[in-house]
């Protein structure tokens, strides 16, 4: 009894802490200056924000053929993930779209970008 | 319980939003597929959410397939605006892009 409510509280706890991942990954995906900075973003959604909030299902599943479905969902969005954001990545290089470079008080910097 | 699963799911609802507005507001054609790939993410957390906050985890198989179904979408509007084709025909010289 004592162990299933620290583990109902653990899992409530994931829940949210993932749910505020995704709510500043989606905040960064719409406030950051351009694409490369905006794959950040959705990087916090992907790991920090699906990975909490898929552990937390996790320690709140009933069933055990719920937590291998949970676990397959968790690996599979871990090997995609980064592999679609890298494709995205490589595109936008390769379409010519230049990164900012600049510096927090927004005076540019003195290196150009040529990547 | 189902009390922090409404509150997860607004969260995502939110997020879903934002991301929907970088979608539109994207000026480029990359930042709309990060944004839909986010929202795909976003689309498989929240249907596992709602299995659990409806008492029917069974749709934890719909977000599996979800899941991959967004991989494969992305991958291929990226080789789609790549190549300019699918792969089904070679396209004409003149629609090619230089490599």
């Amino acid at each position: 009894m004592m162990i299933d409510n620290i583990i109902m509280v653990a899992a409530i706890i994931s829940l949210c802490v993932g749910a505020l991942g995704v709510l500043f990954g989606a905040l960064g995906l719409l406030r950051l200056g351009d694409v490369y900075q905006r794959m950040h973003g959705a990087g916090i959604i992907d790991t920090g924000g699906a990975g909490l909030i898929l552990f937390g299902l996790l320690l709140a599943s009933p069933d055990w053929t719920v937590s291998v479905r949970l676990v397959l969902i968790g690996l599979l969005l871990g090997l995609t993930s980064p592999t679609a954001t890298h494709a995205i990545a490589r595109a936008a290089h390769f379409a010519g779209v230049k990164p900012l470079l600049k510096t927090s008080s927004g005076a540019q910097t003195d290196k150009e970008a040529d990547v | 319980m189902s009390l922090w699963f409404s509150i997860v799911l607004v969260a995502i609802g939110v997020s879903l939003l934002l991301a929907l507005a970088r979608a539109a507001l994207g000026p480029t054609a990359f930042d709309r597929v990060l944004a839909v790939n986010s929202i795909g993410t976003l689309a498989v957390l929240a249907i596992c959410v709602y299995g659990f906050f409806d008492g029917r985890p069974e749709f934890l198989d719909i977000a599996l397939l979800y899941a991959l179904i967004n991989f494969i979408g992305t991958i291929s509007v990226l080789k789609y605006f790549r190549a300019g084709t699918l792969g089904d025909h070679v396209p004409s010289e003149k629609h090619r892009d230089a490599p």
